[in-house]
């Protein structure tokens, strides 16, 4: 099976989904000439035309709001945002409308949408093309959310939110689209969006993590295996609805949990997770259930050593799984 | 034979609009006034928690929703939109059930504040209290409409103090970019609860701004029925053309407070309020069918009589109504099909299994 890059995974399930149902279309700023400033809607615009391809105005809260029209009216928009930075004005349209048209009409009417989000800070992008949004909509009922981490979860978990009869905000690392390769089938098949999968099996501690932080922690984890510290990496694919049974799981076999995640530490969505095991697996722990987290500063900032300091590295990781593990 | 020759040269006929087509209006305007009053004593009453309501602007709806084909066609309206629905195929036992939140309300099943309005079945999209997103909304149904060649045409309403939100903009820019099968309407009314038109615009007119859009924009004098069923007759043909999107400001008269909660004697002088009553589209309407021979006081009263048992009859169902059992709470929230809903969500779809 060829390995391919996440970035291709993604753009690959585009084009079957074009294919196969008529009624996908993709929308955003530069999805279609361009083919996404990341380039994951490539190809789209010549294969399926710009009825379908549809490059629009700078208007973040228009692309989410008539995306919402539009999946009232039978077609199944995938709303790009070209940067999670920028999805701030479309708060309202996903927060107020796409999450609630379903239990606000008591079920009349359903918003089957995705909206596509690069999030998360790679090299040199400074405050405002770095920024993890996973918490503020995790907290919304009627969203489902997702951050993939293999380019078989990306490609599968796209077809199945494209699928979905919910809206589904869909995160994509910035800094995996190239860096991050794994097996693809070409064709058709789908991950089912929920269940979270245990990505490395150990048994002293459960690492809990999802979009890059999962491979910065699966590369910890392979350098601690030397010191012989065996850790279980978990990765939280689907962070609403979110896999109780999975993360418990682990933790009811290592008896101690450290939570990663890129995001300002103070109320991310770690702490959710930090809660759930506090509160369901109190009796399996050896440990305090602890948060590795980005710093609360409002963004991470552009010079490299300032970046350097704000980042959560695999040593950082690795120092705090020995911290807890020896605890 | 000289009645007739009297209403051949009437105007309603010369916009292709029937006797029957005319006094059929006048009733719905008759209508909407006479729920709207019976919500106002049901709040008055104790039994709604909250009325907001859209007395005065019953003549721009009538006559905006008039040439729509109300099975075919889409409206996305807002709290104001009492005739407008009505128009679309809502019953006033609808909108009551909905006022006094019963299970069966079909607009949320009791969920919603009162007035906000949704219906699969007419084609009425379920609304939102934040001002102003239901225009995005509008413009995507619309292109969802041309690309799949239904031949859909959307009507979407807001007021005045709605077309201050960035969403109100982008939806306009993008509607007349696509060319979308669109009517924007806008009943203003010169209020934004107290905040007067002068502290929301510096436009004399909201119809000026659609040329900053490229989109043909009109405003019409909403309490001239036929006048705002004829400018947006030619909105409606437009977009059935494939010409896109047209921006009409309908200038209403606001009879009453923002709400419930309000008073509108506190920042509007009396003699305001007054001078508005003499605009009412009931009586400039009214006189106009008088003109025409098709109502003198007779029809009048029995129309309103007919009206008011209709009335009565749609607050029993309402009031008998069950209220919804909280054991339904924590449904549809994600999809969640229910056998014995009676309100199937796809019906139009023909896309059912696909769509799950």
């Amino acid at each position: 099976m060829p390995e391919i890059r996440y970035l291709d995974a993604l753009n690959q399930a585009h084009h079957e989904e074009f294919e196969r149902d008529e009624r996908v279309i993709v929308m955003g700023e530069d999805v279609g000439r361009k083919g996404g400033v990341f380039g994951v809607t490539m190809g789209l615009y010549e294969k399926f035309g710009e009825d379908r391809v549809i490059d629009t105005p700078l208007a973040e809260s228009s692309i989410v709001g008539c995306a919402i029209g539009m999946a009232a009216n039978g077609l199944l928009p995938i709303a790009e945002i070209q940067f999670a930075d920028f999805i701030h004005p479309a708060f309202d349209q996903i927060v107020s409308e796409a999450a609630r048209m379903r239990y606000r009409s008591n079920g009349a009417f359903g918003c089957p949408m995705v909206i596509r989000v690069p999030y998360g800070g790679s090299h040199g992008t400074a405050l405002y093309h770095s920024q993890s949004v996973e918490a503020f909509y995790a907290h919304v009922p009627g969203l489902k959310v997702v951050a993939p981490y293999t380019p078989y979860d990306a490609k599968g978990m796209l077809k199945e939110a494209i699928r979905d009869p919910d809206p589904v905000l869909f995160l994509e690392h910035k800094r995996m689209y190239r860096i991050v390769k794994g097996e693809v089938p070409e064709g058709d098949y789908t991950v089912p969006i929920g269940p979270a999968v245990v990505r490395r099996e150990g048994k002293d501690i459960s690492v809990f993590a999802y979009g890059w932080m999962l491979h910065e922690s699966l590369q910890a984890a392979q350098a601690l295996a030397a010191e012989g510290i065996d850790v279980e990496v978990v990765d939280v694919r689907s962070l609403r609805p979110l896999d109780k049974e999975t993360i418990l799981g682990s933790v009811a076999k290592t008896n101690k949990a450290l939570i990663v995640y890129e995001d300002n530490r103070f109320v991310g969505f770690g702490a959710e997770l930090a809660a759930l095991i506090a509160e369901e697996a109190f009796e399996d722990l050896d440990g305090p259930v602890t948060r590795l987290a980005g710093p609360d500063v409002p963004g991470i900032p552009f010079a490299k050593p300032l970046e350097q300091w704000f980042w959560i590295t695999q040593e950082k990781i690795a120092s705090a799984v020995r911290k807890l593990a020896h605890y | 034979m000289s009645a007739r020759e009297v209403t051949a040269k009437a105007k309603h006929l010369e916009m292709g609009l029937s006797d029957a087509d005319v006094l059929e209006m006048y009733r719905y305007i008759v209508l909407a006034r006479a729920l709207d009053d019976r919500m106002w004593v049901l709040q008055r009453a104790g039994k709604a928690m909250f009325v907001i309501s859209g007395p005065g602007h019953e003549g721009a709806q009538v006559g905006m929703m008039w040439p729509l084909d109300r099975k075919h066609d889409w409206f996305v309206p807002f709290y104001r939109s009492v005739a407008a629905v009505l128009v679309k195929g809502m019953s006033p036992a609808e909108i009551l059930l909905s006022l006094l939140a019963k299970a069966t309300d079909p607009s949320s099943g009791g969920r919603q504040m009162p007035a906000h309005y949704g219906h699969p079945r007419y084609k009425i999209l379920s609304t939102s209290s934040p001002v102003g997103t239901q225009y995005p909304h509008a413009a995507g149904i619309a292109y969802a409409a041309k690309i799949r060649r239904t031949g859909e045409v959307v009507i979407t309403s807001i007021g005045d103090g709605g077309t201050s939100q960035g969403d109100w903009h982008e939806a306009l820019n993008f509607a007349a970019i696509h060319k979308v099968p669109c009517i924007f309407a806008v009943e203003n009314n010169r209020y934004a609860i107290s905040v007067p038109l002068n502290k929301q615009m510096a436009v004399p007119s909201i119809a000026l701004r659609a040329q900053g859009y490229g989109m043909p924009g009109s405003s019409v004098d909403g309490n001239d029925v036929l006048e705002c069923y004829r400018v947006t007759k030619e909105a409606y043909d437009r977009a059935k053309r494939g010409d896109g999107p047209t921006l009409i400001e309908f200038r209403v008269e606001r009879l009453g407070s923002h709400s419930s909660d309000d008073q509108q004697e506190r920042y509007r002088p009396k003699e305001e309020i007054e001078a508005a009553r003499q605009r009412d589209p009931i009586l400039t309407f009214g006189t106009y069918l008088r003109s025409v021979g098709l109502l003198d006081d007779a029809k009048d009263q029995q129309l309103r009589a007919e009206v008011q048992r209709e009335i009565d009859e749609a607050t029993d169902v309402a009031e008998r109504a069950p209220d919804p059992d909280p054991a339904t709470a924590a449904r549809h929230v994600y999809y969640d099909p229910d056998p014995d809903n009676p309100v199937d969500p796809v019906w139009w779809r023909g896309d059912t299994d696909r769509r799950r």
